[in-house]
């Protein structure tokens, strides 16, 4: 029997799709488990799908993507952050920012290449990382607030040190940095000639202060990948468009594999984008405003249910601290799960210095949030009961 | 308008302890600002919206849009005339509209004859009224901005990254 190659032999499977599996198979669970917006795509956008395909709209568009969304990603990036942009070599539309990361790390990395990956972290880099031939050198942040500091950044650079993939507001601990922060941490990585892969996908879900992308301070802007998306902002999961901004010669290289493997993004997925780009402002400043009070009501009800909770300054999610009840991340899921039927995703599975905390998801309607915070509320009077008991 | 109006306008049952919550604000200047819209007339009154498709029984009713053309009398212009016409119980919104009609009168009544009978024998005979047209409403979609639908499944799966 053929064997499967040693790389994707070696690469750790998730440790927590069993639990992942446990929730698929529940029913009338209230999950605070989804790493997605919980409203629809809004309607004049999904309109636009519809139309493009009326109009017979089939076809495969150029690699880069079309040309239309791109010109309005242009216009978009200027006139919201400042960007500027070329539409013709400085801009690639792929299949989501996963997509984008996997591209760029491809196209940066020689064998033994090291990228500095912030953790807890979303789940893909890693691994990403390791299939392009890079090695992931992980920062463990948990002690620091979540947020990475300059110092420890600095201390993890060595001579193999290419890049640093930076999740701002992350997923999944709903952090985000202010401009001056970013300005101590781009100037390590000035220093140092490393290339910021900037995911700031979750970045128009930020609540306290205004978004900095990356490639907007000072003299960073040759060396930062800024990877966005339509994702969370505009609820397009499902349509898979997102995009990346920087170097040129960094594009053109990434462009080469996008147009081997993927050829290009659904064409009717980027006709959505582009009406999303034209008229889905005031939907996403709506539903930006409904996460916004969630988020203060959930972290509002975490903090007196005795689960302590840092304010998350944008995305949706909240990152609270389990370890007052003496359970692992694991534990505290699967009994939340077992007793009263409220899916949390483990912290664990975002790395392991992510131990003694859980991701709970605000994308979900206050009714389900009202109720779930009661049961985990409930959940937490009957574990102290017992323990007293002891 | 405030963010209060706006989240009760969503959901009227949501508790001032909740809303406080949500913005981050005391619960006294909540509930004073509740109070206050509420003396102000600015929230006029708190209601569930009925899906009355799904609701079987005697009181099932039929609704009729009703162009009204008016003469508009000195000094009031078309006020005296709404006036008389809205204090019906029979009208459930009344509006005053341009175009090739004066007032939009919406009626509700048990049947289509109690409704026919209300535009016969008592709006079209008032004094100053020269016209009516009736429209029989024969399906609702879209209400006051909800969807009349069942609820729908939810399309998302349960949990991921």
């Amino acid at each position: 029997m053929v064997k499967i190659s040693k790389v994707v032999d070696q690469m750790q499977p998730s440790g927590i799709r069993a639990f992942f599996d446990l929730v698929l198979g529940m029913k009338e669970v209230i999950s605070l488990g989804v790493g997605e917006p919980d409203f629809v795509t809004p309607w004049q956008i999904r309109e636009a799908g519809i139309y493009s395909l009326e109009q017979g709209f089939t076809s495969y568009t150029s690699n880069k993507g079309l040309y239309k969304l791109r010109l309005g990603l242009q216009k978009y990036l200027k006139s919201k952050y400042g960007l500027e942009y070329s539409p013709d070599d400085e801009m690639l539309i792929t299949v989501g920012v996963s997509e984008g990361i996997d591209l760029a790390l491809r196209t940066i990395c020689n064998p033994g290449d090291k990228i500095i990956i912030p953790v807890p972290s979303y789940v893909s880099y890693g691994p990403v990382t390791e299939l392009a031939g890079g090695v992931p050198v992980y920062i463990d942040t948990t002690k620091d607030n979540c947020k990475l500091t300059p110092e420890k950044l600095e201390k993890a650079i060595d001579k193999k040190t290419k890049g640093i993939i930076l999740n701002y507001p992350t997923n999944p601990t709903g952090v985000s940095y202010r401009r001056k922060e970013l300005e101590e941490l781009s100037k390590i990585m000035l220093k140092n000639n490393l290339l910021c892969l900037s995911d700031e996908v979750y970045g128009d879900l930020t609540y306290d202060f205004q978004h900095v992308p990356f490639p907007t301070l000072p003299k960073t802007k040759a060396s930062t990948l800024y990877f966005n998306g339509f994702s969370k902002a505009f609820a397009m999961t499902g349509w898979r468009v997102g995009f990346v901004c920087g170097p040129k010669d960094i594009i053109a290289g990434m462009t080469k594999i996008h147009q081997y493997t993927i050829m290009c993004v659904s064409i009717t997925s980027q006709m959505a984008a582009s009406e999303a780009l034209a008229s889905g402002e005031k939907s996403v400043q709506e539903m930006k405003r409904e996460y916004r009070r969630r988020r203060e009501f959930v972290v509002t009800e975490l903090n007196n249910m005795g689960l302590p909770c840092r304010n998350p300054e944008g995305a949706f999610y909240a990152f609270p601290s389990i370890k007052n009840t003496g359970l692992s991340s694991m534990q505290f899921s699967q009994l939340l799960l077992k007793e009263e039927k409220v899916a949390v995703v483990p912290g664990t599975a975002f790395g392991a210095s992510a131990e003694g905390y859980i991701r709970i998801s605000y994308a979900s309607s206050m009714d389900n949030l009202k109720e779930a915070m009661q049961r985990m509320r409930n959940f937490l009077v009957r574990r102290n009961g017992k323990n007293k008991k002891r | 308008m405030d963010e209060i109006l706006e989240i009760l306008e969503k959901d009227c049952r949501i508790t001032p302890e909740e809303i406080a919550k949500m913005l981050k604000r005391k619960l006294p200047d909540v509930k004073a600002a509740i109070k206050k819209y509420e003396r102000d007339g600015a929230i006029l009154k708190y209601k569930a919206v009925i899906n009355k498709d799904l609701v079987r029984g005697e009181d099932s009713s039929v609704r009729a849009l009703i162009e009204v053309s008016i003469v508009p009398q000195k000094d009031v212009g078309f006020d005296k005339l709404a006036e008389r016409i809205y204090s019906f119980p029979e009208v459930s919104s009344c509006y005053l509209i341009s175009g090739t009609f004066d007032l939009l009168v919406i009626i509700e009544g048990k049947s289509i004859q109690t409704v026919s009978s209300f535009v016969a024998e008592k709006l079209s005979c008032l004094e100053n009224v020269r016209r009516t047209t009736t429209h029989f409403l024969l399906k609702k979609y879209k209400e006051d901005g909800v969807i009349l639908k069942q609820k729908e499944e939810n399309k998302r799966i349960a949990i991921s990254y």
